[in-house]
């Protein structure tokens, strides 16, 4: 049981200035489960993909079955007995199930890839592990808690003694993270060693045997998970104690801001994702969507933003002049069920986009022109057409220096700063607008914990002012301790509306789950022991 | 971007941090290095077109011709005669405007390769004007010719524009297409009904002689013009909402969406701005150098805007150097041909190998190793 | 039987074509059989070409550059014909060329990762100006290019002779639109190429030499554009002359869209251009209808824009076409 899988020895990756993984020593041995902690870049993933071969040590040694020769590539890393389990999946979206897991190793007979027994394989393999799927389906089709299965099948089909997961639990409902827990116990007990990255505590407890901790690319701790508890390891994550609650008042809702009645809404495939659903957001109270990713949030939000033509139902904007939206624009009652970006913002819409390298900033433009990315034409910044290039830099050192953004000046490239940075910018951008209506999507995916709060106490000073806030987030965490009233989105639906602060957490999962009744007995497990630990970011 | 030419150096990279490697070379040279590759824009092409003109001369040698007697012949020419200089600024006019077309269109993400047929269309559009509207005063007719020649190059681009914004045709291939069509129907034009009468080549009649545009001295109007357009359009690009939209839908059109920008009506109005650029360079030839539509007469001066605009790096002003350069070489070229025999394609030989130096990165790799930053990408694939 | 189901609307049409064909067939044959053979000797270039752009998008890589790289291997194919008196010398080194040019857009784009736009733009200019340096006139080919009779096949009553009889390059292009389709579909190389097309580091990750695989399949595309050319100087013609292939890399690539990335599909669209084309010329031949002859040649261009204007907006080129691949950046 104490065969030495893998060891690595000082292992160091600097892209530029940056230390993304600095002197790190750490083993695995058979059959146990290890968990890699830390939050949003703390090098997690730049490690494990040093594991995996895809990207290349600087210095230091990873050594595998005793085998001292580096890792050249994937091809490698697998002929070695190591799989990986990609955060973004690797699967080819147009190909089938079995399609995918065999891509690579394919079995061949007179010339041609073997399609029949390359599907019997993914079927042997899917009963051995219980991870039903079918091998005949196209990947696209699949929702992602599948898709996850396939990468998991298609990791195990190359019979692996160490199967690394980069954050899988990041999609999954509650009730999928307890299945995946159980399947990476099993894997341990017959024998393959499970790495999993993760910066949520109870899993760490729940299914680890032990746990490194990351932070700043450096190894600050390596801890049996018997020996402690929760606040322990937030600790060691973030090197101080954690907030664990926001900080707020009460809230103390105005006048709806926010009518969304009947809504339809259709994804880039032409298929329904929002299917008839109603709600309301008031000014001064935060809204927050919780439900698993991909239930037809992103389509809502952008459909409310202007950026997708709704097929069906009504979106208004309501304000009678005593919430903040009088420096926007026009005050009264906007219908916007068929408004483009431009107009909804006009109205008074401020959006936190969810994808903000795609939507939220251009990487080559610079921090002034970011902050003014959608207001270009705004008569602060522009006159008959010509910009007012001093407008724009006094603004951008104005937002700079009230939100902290860590830079060498209003003219450096937007692209080249952290994830945390740039989530500034989008949302200093946004507030400065002083929308009637906040729509923040993921606002702190990707964002150090500092940041984190910064954005936190941002978006409830927004709410204080009297903005009304519609809050999505795929962190639960996030969602309770930060909205006024939660809304469960499942299937394009509004499932349920929910108190945050007297909700059960397994009543929640069972509702963005979809409500159905056989999650009921894994949420009363998983219920039980996240009962103990309150919101950790 | 990170890092990116230490992965995909294949196999292991021996122990130690990378950043000892820099110091390993002298301070001092680093020190210029450093200096030098903040100068890469310049640097670069200087270096290709030397390269270039080392391999032009080895061909010239193989002719059996002194390369050395060969370019100076070539630019005493092209630039030490009047009427060479002349002729020189004549030829850049067109190359500066159709270059300003392609940058247009670079800085929006699209790759207009159709400055060819639009810059055709401006100068058959301009010549009908300025036959039909005969006896009409200057401040009239001259105006009218040029609008029309800008008018025509605008539309002809502009349904590669509305192919590209509405139907997601690539204007890659809607261009190339579309300088063959232009080609096709202005030689059936010139051919039938606009023929002069009495003539058995395929050419316009003359313009009347008010429509003709002047020379101040040895300089043309028309290239004076071409350099404040040269001008305005960097004013444009660097300081109105409009440029700013341009420029936003070329580095990300999500983004572009996002931010409120139409894209699809930018995406048009930057290919009639582009075309309305080649027709105003077609025009000018007609009225300024040819004085009626003769065809092949501007054959090639489209395609070179392509040359220019990458050996400009998609910047409005240095499309200026970019013509002169390549408008000396085609100038001169004549010249050459009739001293010592030598094709004039050696033209098309010298810009080519400048061009694939510049727009390959090995080059500033080589001058200036991982100093050397990666060469534009402004073009988009086929889904957008 | 799951070829008959995956290809079902590709078979039905196919299926009109040659029975619309035997119609035609026997209502006038000598007109029939002389449009089958024009329409498919206007098409072999554009299918060889069209399996190019294939090849380099079916894995990821965008090829603007077609154009040039037939350009070039004419050029190369003619006057190596011509100077070395050798008809097989000539062939061998318009693909060579073609090879070359191949590897040239591979490694530009794939291996330093420019913009392969770009890359393929520059690559026509350079081809343009070089064989315009080069060209020289009144030069001739030794021999014209022999005609291979394929037994059994070349007996079938019109279309033996039109497909089935012909110059090598003619029975090149149908051989290679098989080995492709087959490749592309049923094949290990086939799998791992779609997958590097659609999703790299999904295929990198698998362990596929995603560098590698595209390095090969667009410089083996090349050998195609090399037998486009060759097939252009050498057996369509017997003749070179400057800007020789007259935008026919650019029409290649909307017949490729218009067949959908599949090869064979991009021949029955080469085909339809063709059929157009020889309708064109025919009714204004026999002077049905007065069309000014300028108005025909531009049939193909027009078709071209309509084409695409109709079908580019509901076919999906492969997802990662034109993007360029950085290891261990997913």
């Amino acid at each position: 049981m104490t065969e030495r899988l893998l060891q690595l020895r000082g292992v160091t990756k600097h892209y530029g200035p940056v230390r993304a993984n600095h002197d790190i020593s750490l083993h695995v041995d058979r059959g146990e489960v290890v968990a890699l902690l830390g939050e949003n870049g703390a090098g997690k993933s730049t490690l494990v993909k040093q594991i995996f071969g895809l990207v290349t040590p600087d210095a230091g040694e990873i050594v595998v079955k005793g085998d001292t020769r580096p890792i050249s590539g994937p091809s490698d890393a697998i002929a070695r007995g190591i799989g990986m389990v990609h955060q973004h999946f690797q699967l080819v979206p147009v190909m089938t199930v079995t399609e995918n897991i065999v891509l690579g190793h394919e079995p061949i007979s007179g010339g041609r890839v073997d399609l029949p027994a390359a599907r019997a394989r993914v079927q042997e393999l899917s009963d051995r592990y219980g991870l039903a799927v079918d091998p005949d389906a196209e990947i696209a089709d699949l929702p992602v808690g599948t898709q996850q299965r396939v990468e998991i099948l298609k990791a195990l089909s190359r019979d692996v003694d160490l199967l690394i997961l980069d954050e899988p639990t990041a999609v999954l409902t509650p009730q999928e993270t307890d299945e995946l827990l159980r399947v990476m116990r099993e894997l341990a007990e017959s024998g393959t060693s499970v790495v999993f990255i993760t910066h949520k505590l109870r899993e760490v407890l729940a299914a680890a045997d032990r746990v490194y901790v990351l932070r700043g690319g450096q190894q600050v701790g390596e801890v049996a998970t018997a020996d402690v508890d929760e606040a322990g390891l937030a600790e060691l994550m973030v090197g101080r104690s954690v907030v664990l609650r926001v900080e707020k008042d009460p809230a103390a809702p105005g006048e709806e801001v926010l009518a969304v009645e009947g809504l339809h809404v259709a994804d880039d495939r032409g298929l329904p994702a929002v299917a008839d659903l109603s709600l309301s957001v008031r000014a001064g109270e935060i809204v927050g969507l919780a439900g698993v990713e991909g239930n037809g949030q992103r389509e809502l939000v952008e459909a409310i933003a202007g950026m997708r033509r709704p097929t069906g139902g009504r979106i208004h904007l309501r304000g009678d002049g005593t919430t903040q939206g009088g420096a926007s624009g026009a005050v009264g009652e906007v219908d916007l069920t068929r408004a483009r970006p431009d107009r909804a913002r006009a109205a008074g819409v401020g959006h936190v986009p969810e994808d903000r390298e795609r939507h939220g900033l251009v990487g080559s433009f610079s921090i002034a022109d970011n902050l003014v990315l959608n207001r270009f034409t705004h008569r602060l910044f522009a006159r008959r057409g010509v910009r007012n290039r001093a407008a724009i830099d006094d603004n951008a050192t104005r937002l700079r220096e009230q939100f902290d953004i860590r830079s060498a000046g209003i003219h450096t490239r937007a692209g080249a700063l952290s994830g945390g940075n740039k989530q500034k910018i989008v949302v200093a951008r946004e507030l400065s607008a002083r929308p009637r209506l906040l729509m923040a999507a993921q606002p702190t995916r990707g964002v150090d914990v500092g940041s984190i709060e910064f954005i936190h106490s941002q978006v409830v000073a927004a709410r204080d002012a009297g903005a009304g806030v519609l809050l999505v987030s795929a962190e639960l965490d996030e969602v309770l301790s930060l909205s006024d009233r939660v809304l469960v989105i499942h299937d394009g639906h509004i499932v349920a509306e929910v108190d945050p602060a007297t909700i059960d957490r397994a009543e929640i999962g069972r509702l963005m789950a979809g409500g159905r009744r056989d999650a009921q007995a894994l949420a009363d497990e998983w219920g039980a022991g996240g009962e103990k630990q309150g919101p950790a970011h | 971007m990170n890092d990116t030419s230490t992965t995909d150096r294949p196999g292991p990279s021996p122990a130690g941090p990378p950043r000892e490697q820099g110091a390993t070379s002298p301070e001092n040279r680093r020190g210029v290095l450093d200096v030098l590759a903040r100068f890469q824009g310049v640097l670069v092409p200087i270096v290709a077109l030397l390269v270039a003109f080392a391999i032009g001369a080895a061909l010239i040698r193989l002719q059996g011709v002194n390369p050395a007697f060969a370019y100076t012949t070539l630019f005493r020419d092209a630039l030490l005669t009047e009427s060479g200089l002349l002729r020189t600024l004549q030829k850049a006019t067109p190359l500066i405007l159709s270059g300003l077309a392609v940058v247009i269109g670079l800085r929006v993400g699209l790759f207009n390769i159709g400055a060819q047929g639009q810059l055709l269309w401006g100068a058959i559009g301009a010549a009908y004007v300025g036959v039909h509207l005969a006896g009409a005063p200057a401040v009239v007719i001259l105006p009218a010719a040029l609008l029309a020649g800008i008018a025509c190059g605008a539309v002809w681009a502009g349904i590669a524009g509305l192919l590209k914004a509405y139907r997601g045709v690539h204007e890659v291939i809607s261009t190339i297409m579309l300088n063959s069509v232009a080609a096709g129907v202005i030689d059936w034009l010139v051919s039938f009904p606009l023929k002069e009468p009495g003539q058995s080549i395929p050419r316009s009649s003359a313009i009347d002689p008010a429509a003709e545009l002047s020379n101040l001295g040895f300089v043309p109007v028309g290239f004076v013009v071409a350099l404040a357009l040269a001008g305005l359009i960097a004013w444009i690009l660097r300081r109105t909402t409009a440029g700013f939209r341009f420029d936003t839908v070329g580095a990300n059109r999500d983004a572009a969406h996002y931010a409120g920008i139409r894209i699809p009506l930018v995406v048009t109005a930057a290919m009639c701005a582009s075309g309305a650029l080649a027709g105003l360079g077609g025009a000018i030839e007609t009225l300024g150098v040819v004085g009626r539509y003769e065809t092949g007469s501007s054959a090639g001066l489209g395609f070179d805007g392509i040359t220019i605009a990458l050996l400009a790096r998609a910047n409005p002003l240095a499309t200026i150097p970019a013509a002169l350069l390549v408008g000396v070489l085609r100038s001169g070229a004549a010249g050459l041909q009739f001293e010592t025999g030598i094709q004039p394609e050696v033209v098309d030989v010298l810009l080519a190998v400048t061009l694939l130096l510049v727009s390959i990165p090995v080059l500033a790799r080589v001058l200036f190793g991982r100093r050397a930053r990666d060469g534009v990408s402004l073009t988009s694939g086929w889904g957008s | 039987m799951g070829f008959v189901r995956a290809n079902r609307t590709g078979l039905a049409v196919a299926l009109a074509v040659v029975v619309a064909a035997y119609v035609a067939y026997a209502v006038d044959g000598t007109l029939t059989s002389s449009l089958l053979g024009f329409a498919w000797s206007f098409a072999v270039p554009l299918v060889l070409a069209a399996l190019v752009g294939v090849l380099g998008e079916r894995s990821g890589v965008i090829n603007i550059g077609i154009e040039g790289q037939m350009l070039g291997s004419a050029f190369v194919a003619f006057f190596a014909a011509a100077l070395s008196g050798s008809m097989l010398l000539g062939a061998l080194a318009g693909m060579g060329t073609g090879l070359l040019l191949g590897a040239f857009l591979a490694w530009t784009t794939v291996k330093w990762r420019m913009d392969q736009i770009i890359a393929g733009v520059v690559l026509n200019i350079v081809a343009t100006g070089l064989t315009s340096f080069f060209y020289v006139q009144g030069f001739t080919l030794p021999q014209v290019m022999p005609s291979i009779e394929v037994p059994l096949l070349s007996s079938i009553p019109l279309f033996g002779p039109v497909f089935f009889t012909g110059g090598p390059f003619s029975l090149f292009a149908i051989v290679a639109v098989l080995v492709i389709w087959f490749g592309l579909f049923h094949t290990r190389w086939g799998l791992r190429t779609r997958a590097v097309g659609e999703h790299p580091h999904a295929a990198d990750t698998a362990g596929v030499d995603v560098v590698r695989l595209r390095l090969l399949n667009v410089t083996l595309a090349g050998l195609l554009a090399g037998a486009a050319g060759a097939y252009l100087s050498m057996e369509a013609s017997s003749t070179f002359e400057r800007g020789f292939t007259a935008g026919r890399g650019f029409l290649a690539l909307a017949i490729m869209i218009f067949g959908a990335w599949h090869p064979g599909k991009a021949m029955l669209a080469a085909l339809f251009f063709g059929l157009m084309s020889g309708a064109a010329a025919q009714l204004q031949a026999s002077r049905v209808v007065d069309i000014p002859e300028q108005f025909v040649n531009l049939l193909p261009y027009v078709l071209t824009l309509v084409v695409l204007a109709v079908a580019a907006g509901r076919v999906r080129p492969p997802a990662a076409a034109g993007e360029p691949f950085v290891k261990g950046d997913a």
